[in-house]
């Protein structure tokens, strides 16, 4: 089968192009060794199917971000039949730039005029055939969106395909030609292929052709001293920058006539009003910019996982309404305490309904069957996987609006806008988004990090977005924290609620400093980024996102996850004569909760707590399958202690008793919910991070989760033990002070003296690597 | 007159003489068109001051003042 490769700028309708020409034939991976996706489908209008593959999008073909590196070494070494070009009609000055680079090799070629539709819409006119005879190579004009003269395209591409193509090249300076004919000999005579555009880089002093042909250095450095440009100097890359530029400019300002004269009164080029100047008046607005952006965020996140939709419910509006369907399915299902449900989460009631009813029907089948394999079944293998399933719908409602707000162009300015503050941390503006969206998931989040172009900047992201407390982990907030204001009589559960999501901030904040300056060092990488033109997002696209996300998250659950959820599930329903209990109490899981729970002294829920105090390290690890499994822990070891014990909604009762039965303190309990916060996130997040990771990091990341969480918690339980341990009584318990001040003493020495820690740690390392050189 | 890109006020423009700075960054910039020769007209400033939004060869680029640093323009004359 032929493979022809699709390149051109990104923003130019390569997406759309690719989604046209393949339909449902596309996949959908990643290139080997990195993140960056790559897609491959079937075009089967030809006499024989085609095989198309979408590199990803780029501005030249130099080494500068993993994708450039990842086209270029597609088309060089993986040798395509063809490369469409893909060139935005709109913008020929810029995307022409990358074809005089993709001309320079040895392979068949073809250009794709794109959003010509755009044009026409303007009037103006381009001459295609003109172009075609310039640049040398089939020229045909295209719109991928209205899916116009496409099957043209392909017959034409086809047609090129069969005969091979003489890499050519546009240079014109005539000394650089000269010595590039140098070097391209030289570069025949070694046999290398694609000899022009090799020996062009080199000229180029491209760093990835001055590490393979450093032999040839010495030519292109003694050519250099008998040169001298009036302008340039010696500065070849500038050079030839610039005459490929030239060459574009001298040859197609042609080529396109506008309908309408540019006003250009006084020969001073009248800055015209597009539609995207417009909208951006507004969106970046100095003052009102970052206004319009946290209230796009809200609503984001209030259409996702609100629970009273606008808030029509909160004035009480619905007070005396009792609604026709109150008492069915519908009622759970739209309606919350007098509000109705946002989109999102009536998606997620929808499924977390139908799996109710699924599990309930398998276990009536099975009601034949020995208790221990339905419970398997049903508690294991079921209610594992619907727990993580149960996170799709929003997490692809959360997918969607993000995917919109990256496809219609406001993504970029969104990174425009907030560069400025995460510079301060060493991140780019970026690195906001999946920041942002942890508060919703991690899942998501971890893969949007895929926008960052830094490995190092990817990986730190990475590691504190759990910090970004999730949805999951709202129940277990909620829970503690109301469990705490009935058992101490504390007022303000919204209080310690709000401290908690600070804590997880401040916490990303201080663990991003410090890998910034450590092991994940580097400085913000360059923020030179095409702002693109806004325009509508596309329907049919932002599905085919969505189903390629939600096939990669299934495929996950049915596999990684599950197997890591029936692990759990085993052990906490086997004892160690490896017989089925069916409860929690006397498994093996109980017993290793007893082993680890000394662990846990210094973070207030360790061998300071009485009988029961074992729940609080299982469930942690329970916590890992999904964070909600914490409070259904409570629920479980509740009805045993008090029997006849029904679990509640919220879980605050739950939490109660635990308190009661176990003598933790408050401080115990907050600081079992920073734990919660910090630690490891749930197995569908550590799938997606070691997925996302690059190669080797994963295991680094579980040890920093653990060790962040566990020094964090420590420190905030050993603050909150300068307060009486009796909220209203001012009560301390004995030897709480003792322990606390002089903890607390050290934290507060060790957060001073750690810059300076900083400063040696890399001072080791510059001179380790001094020896090393 | 000749100033850098990040002195430049909105709504002032400039032809680019010089590319300053070394390496992957200066590749960069060339390959976004800011070459010598390429006329740029400063748009916009993010809400906090930094980056600059500039239109640049029928486009719009943003880039950090510190990377503005670089670029050398002959100022364009108002009239």
């Amino acid at each position: 089968m032929k493979r022809f490769a699709l390149a051109g700028n990104p923003n130019c309708g390569k997406t759309t192009l690719f989604n046209s020409l393949t339909g449902s034939t596309a996949h959908v991976g990643n290139w080997p060794g990195v993140t960056v996706e790559k897609k491959d489908g079937v075009y089967k209008k030809l006499e024989e199917h085609v095989s198309i593959i979408d590199l990803p999008g780029i501005y030249s073909l130099s080494p500068y971000t993993n994708e450039e590196v990842i086209a270029r070494n597609y088309i060089l070494d993986e040798h395509p039949d063809l490369v469409i070009n893909i060139v935005d009609a709109t913008n020929l000055e810029r995307n022409l730039y990358l074809t005089t680079q993709l001309l320079e090799i040895n392979v068949p070629m073809i250009i794709a005029l794109n959003m010509i539709d755009v044009l026409n819409k303007e009037g103006t006119v381009i001459d295609v055939e003109a172009i075609e005879k310039k640049i040398g190579v089939p020229v045909v004009a295209v719109s991928a969106l209205k899916e116009d003269n496409l099957d043209n395209l392909m017959k034409r591409a086809y047609e090129a395909s069969k005969q091979p193509r003489e890499g050519k090249t546009i240079i014109t300076n005539k000394d650089i030609l000269h010595l590039i004919g140098d070097v391209n000999i030289a570069f025949k005579g070694k046999e290398v292929e694609n000899p022009l555009f090799h020996a062009i880089k080199l000229v180029e002093n491209d760093e990835l052709e001055v590490a393979n042909h450093s032999d040839l250095i010495p030519m292109v450095e003694a050519f250099k001293k008998t040169f001298n440009d009036e302008t340039f100097g010696d500065d070849f890359e500038a050079i030839i920058a610039d005459n490929r530029y030239h060459y574009i400019s001298d040859n197609f300002h042609t080529v396109v006539k506008k309908a309408v004269k540019e006003e250009e009164e006084d020969g001073k080029k009248a800055v015209k009003m597009s539609r995207s100047d417009k909208i951006d008046r507004v969106l970046t607005h100095r003052v009102f910019g970052l206004l319009i952006f946290a209230v796009v965020l809200f609503f984001v996140f209030h259409l996702t996982f609100g629970e009273n939709l606008f808030f029509i419910g909160a004035g009480g509006l619905f007070e005396n309404v009792n609604p026709s369907f109150a008492g069915t399915a519908w009622e759970g299902l739209i309606w919350h305490e007098g509000g109705i449900n946002s989109p999102g989460v009536i998606l997620f009631n929808a499924f977390d309904m139908t799996f109710g009813w699924f599990i309930e029907l398998v276990g009536g089948w099975m009601g034949g069957a020995p208790e221990w394999l339905s419970g398997f079944v049903c508690d294991g293998v079921l209610s594992g996987l619907f727990a993580i399933l149960g996170f799709l719908p929003q997490i692809l409602v959360l997918f969607l609006f993000f995917a919109i707000m990256e496809d219609t162009g406001y993504m970029a300015r969104v990174a425009f806008i907030l560069d400025r503050i995460f510079r301060k941390f060493g991140l780019s503006g970026r690195a906001f988004i999946p920041m942002i969206m942890g508060f919703g998931c991690s899942v998501p989040a971890m893969i949007n990090t895929r926008t960052l172009a830094d490995d190092k900047e990817r990986t730190s992201t990475i590691r504190v977005i759990p910090f970004f407390s999730c949805g999951a982990k709202l129940p277990i907030l909620t829970a503690i924290a109301g469990g705490v204001a009935g058992a101490f009589g504390f007022a303000h559960v919204d209080l310690i609620t709000y401290s908690m999501y600070v804590v997880g901030i401040v916490a990303a904040i201080v663990c991003v400093l410090l890998m910034r300056h450590t092991t994940q060092k580097g400085d913000a990488a360059p923020f030179i980024m095409e702002l693109p033109e806004y325009h509508w997002p596309q329907f049919k696209a932002l599905m085919i996102h969505l189903w390629d996300k939600a096939k990669h998250f299934v495929k996950k659950a049915f596999t990684i996850i599950l197997a890591s959820t029936i692990v759990i599930w085993f052990l906490s329903n086997f004892g160690w004569n490896w017989r089925y209990l069916g409860s929690m109490d006397g498994s093996i899981l109980q017993s290793l909760g007893q082993l680890i729970q000394p662990i846990f002294t210094p973070l207030g829920f360790g061998a300071q707590l009485s009988a029961f105090g074992w729940v609080f390290a299982v469930a942690a690890i329970t916590g890992l399958i999904a964070k909600e499994n914490v409070i259904a822990t409570f629920s479980v070891l509740a009805a045993v202690i008090v029997s006849g014990f029904e679990g509640t909604e919220e879980g605050v009762e739950e939490a109660i008793i635990m308190i009661q039965n176990t003598g933790i303190t408050w401080q115990g309990c907050i600081a079992f919910i920073a734990f919660n916060m910090l630690t490891i996130p749930c197995f569908a997040a550590c799938a997606t991070a070691k997925a996302e990771l690059p190669k080797g990091q994963f295991k680094w990341t579980l040890a920093f989760w653990l060790v962040a969480s566990y020094i964090g918690t420590a420190v905030i339980y050993s603050v909150l033990n300068i307060f009486p341990s009796n909220l209203n009584g001012h009560a301390y318990k004995n030897g709480q002070l003792a322990w606390a001040i002089p903890v607390v003493c050290v934290i507060v020495a060790l957060a001073v003296l750690t810059p300076f820690a900083i400063k040696w740690w890399n001072a080791r390392k510059a001179r380790k690597a001094n020896l090393g050189a | 007159m000749l100033k850098k890109l990040d002195q430049f006020k909105i709504g002032e423009t400039g032809l680019i003489k010089k590319v300053e700075g070394e390496g992957r960054l200066r590749r960069r910039l060339f390959d976004m068109g800011v070459t010598p020769g390429a006329t740029v007209y400063l748009r916009k400033v993010a809400p906090l001051g930094d980056p600059l939004e500039v239109t640049i060869r029928g486009y719009e680029l943003t880039l950090r003042k510190s990377e503005a640093q670089l670029v050398v323009l002959e100022v364009e004359e108002k009239k």
